[in-house]
């Protein structure tokens, strides 16, 4: 028998290698670089704003994050379901949280293997000013809890399905939701007529606020409690519906 | 000592009893046959012995140790089949087994051993660094096989192993199947019953979740005969007028009309307890010149068991 950590290990390790078994990988970080890039650049105005900090790349990320991390997510466990190998899996003498533990963490390595790419801006601001290296660091960190979350999200709701192309939607449209619950048209609407406690609630599930604040270089303990809730919770939930729905 | 046991286990999906009441109890050395009908419950059982579903009633039981209490434990005891052969497609042949190895505690010397023993023994050396899903069915099994043997467990659960198979690549599994098993306890469920002859020293007929036989399947077969049985053919498609002329020649036999085809008429005399004379019956068919075609003793095939059993579940 394994510890438990070890087949975390070894888990992980399948997972991992699995992305780059396809070219899926491949085209995912290439689609992940050129769209940040080109709304660093292009859209944000990178040069325009003549400010030696990445704000211009963290700005995007949450809206990039909500398509792509789905897109890592959904096969994790609706790939398993549809070609039988859960039975397989769930036969081996390990506990089901480390399964459940490794796949996530090799999605989410995947994750930041696609954000330490972009260390050529980085590099770049470094060279035409003096930016503060701590904050970008802190708006990274925040980027990776982000991506954690929508990461254990999506690996949940895969888990709920066979279908990958369901589960990606379903998952999207969550994290969508958790985006979005933080910006203005949706607070006003709610504003008109909504309690104030629901309105302030929903501003605290909100992802954007929250990482807009790491991104300014304030590391507090709310937001690293929300992230890791999101992501505990979310993984929980995972370990019990695969246990539950694992035959079906 | 019994390695699998497996007590009043049950099941039920909504409406449906998939599986009602099976115990079963495999020891060291035997090798169990599971047959039945398909959705008759076969796999659903095994599923449950594997610990991949938990049962509404009964406990199994691997090696002595309880499935749903100790899962990790149980786990480790046993190699897994599940039905189709399921594996990561994208992997190759050795990368799915060393993960498979790790997965059950392998590791180093100990590893590279068992997958040098399994690309030999179950004969995957020529496809070792193949990606999984370019393979043939036959090599697919092999590796679901090779994954299920590769901790080299006390129990062996294979959810027909067979299944799509040549009938060379039958023989070599069967072949393979009978040299491990007395070092083990093998659950093999099939419908091909030709295969039970061949490797099982135990054949268990499931029926609409329900065990309806359990016997060696030598025992099943004298069973199914009811003591002597006599196959006579008659040159008439007319069954009935076959039968009245038949009957008062048989000593009393019970008379069944197994078939009829090209305008004969093919009849099973059983006897029962009571001894049957072939010849003498032959002999007074033609004194009451009756187009006797053929009278021969008849030797029933596990697949008239199979039917026996099974049918009154239909």
């Amino acid at each position: 028998m394994n510890s438990s950590l070890s087949s975390v290990g070894v888990v992980f390790g399948r997972e991992f290698r699995a992305y780059f078994a396809t070219p899926l990988a491949a085209i995912f970080l290439v689609v992940f670089l050129a769209l940040a890039g080109t709304m660093t650049f292009f859209v944000s105005g990178f040069f325009d704003r003549n400010s030696a900090d990445l704000t211009a790349l963290f700005a995007w990320l949450p809206w990039l994050f909500l398509v792509l991390l789905p897109a890592i997510g959904m096969r994790l466990w609706a790939e398993e379901r549809r070609s039988g190998t859960i039975e397989l899996l769930m036969t081996m003498p390990v506990k089901p949280w480390a399964i459940v533990a490794g796949k996530f963490l090799a999605g989410w390595a995947f994750t930041a293997l696609a954000l330490a790419m972009t260390f050529p801006l980085w590099i770049t601001v470094n060279w035409l000013g003096t930016p503060d290296n701590g904050v970008i660091l802190a708006g990274y960190l925040g980027a990776l809890l982000m991506a954690g979350a929508f990461l254990a999200i999506s690996a949940c709701i895969s888990a709920l399905t066979r279908n990958q192309v369901i589960a990606f939607i379903c998952s999207v449209i969550v994290t969508f939701l958790l985006v979005t619950a933080g910006i203005d048209v949706v607070l006003g609407g709610l504003r008109g007529w909504a309690p104030y406690w629901l309105t302030e609630g929903v501003a605290a599930l909100s992802v954007l606020n929250h990482f807009e604040r790491i991104t300014f270089g304030l590391i507090e303990m709310p937001t690293l409690v929300f992230f890791g809730s999101l992501i505990g919770i979310a993984l929980i939930v995972n370990t019990l519906v695969v246990e539950l729905k694992k035959a079906q | 000592m019994s390695l699998v046991s497996a007590q009043k286990l049950s099941k039920r999906f909504g409406e449906m009893i998939a599986v009602d009441n099976v115990s079963l109890d495999v020891a060291r050395g035997e090798v169990v046959g599971f047959l039945g009908p398909n959705g008759a419950g076969k796999s659903t059982t095994m599923k449950m012995i594997s610990g991949f579903l938990e049962p509404d009633r009964g406990a199994a039981e691997i090696c002595g140790v309880d499935v749903w209490s100790h899962p990790e434990e149980a786990k480790s005891r046993l190699g897994y089949l599940p039905e189709g052969a399921p594996a990561y497609g994208d992997m190759p042949v050795a990368d799915f087994l060393r993960f498979c190895g790790r997965m059950r505690g392998l590791k180093g010397a100990g590893l590279r051993n068992r997958l040098a023993e399994m690309a030999d023994r179950v004969r995957l050396t020529e496809v070792w660094s193949r990606p999984i899903e370019t393979l043939s069915k036959g090599y697919r099994r092999r590796v679901g096989i090779a994954q299920a043997l590769i901790h080299d467990p006390d129990v062996l659960i294979l959810d027909e192993p067979t299944d799509g198979l040549d009938p060379n690549q039958k023989h070599e599994m069967r072949t393979l199947i009978r040299t491990i098993a007395p070092e083990k306890s093998i659950i093999v469920s099939t419908h091909i019953l030709e295969e039970v002859e061949a490797i099982c020293s135990r054949a268990v007929i499931i029926a609409r979740g329900q065990v309806v036989a359990d016997s060696t399947p030598q025992d099943l077969l004298e069973r199914a005969a009811n003591g002597r049985a006599i196959r006579v053919t008659i040159g008439s498609p007319e069954e009935k007028a076959v039968v009245e002329k038949v009957k008062p020649c048989s000593d009393g036999a019970d008379l069944e009309v197994m078939e009829r085809r090209n305008g004969s008429t093919r009849l099973l005399l059983r006897y029962g307890d009571t001894p049957a004379d072939a010849t003498e019956l032959a002999k007074r068919l033609r004194d009451a010149e009756l187009p006797v075609e053929e009278v021969g003793l008849w030797r029933p095939r596990l697949e008239d068991v199979f039917r026996d059993v099974t049918t009154p579940y239909h």
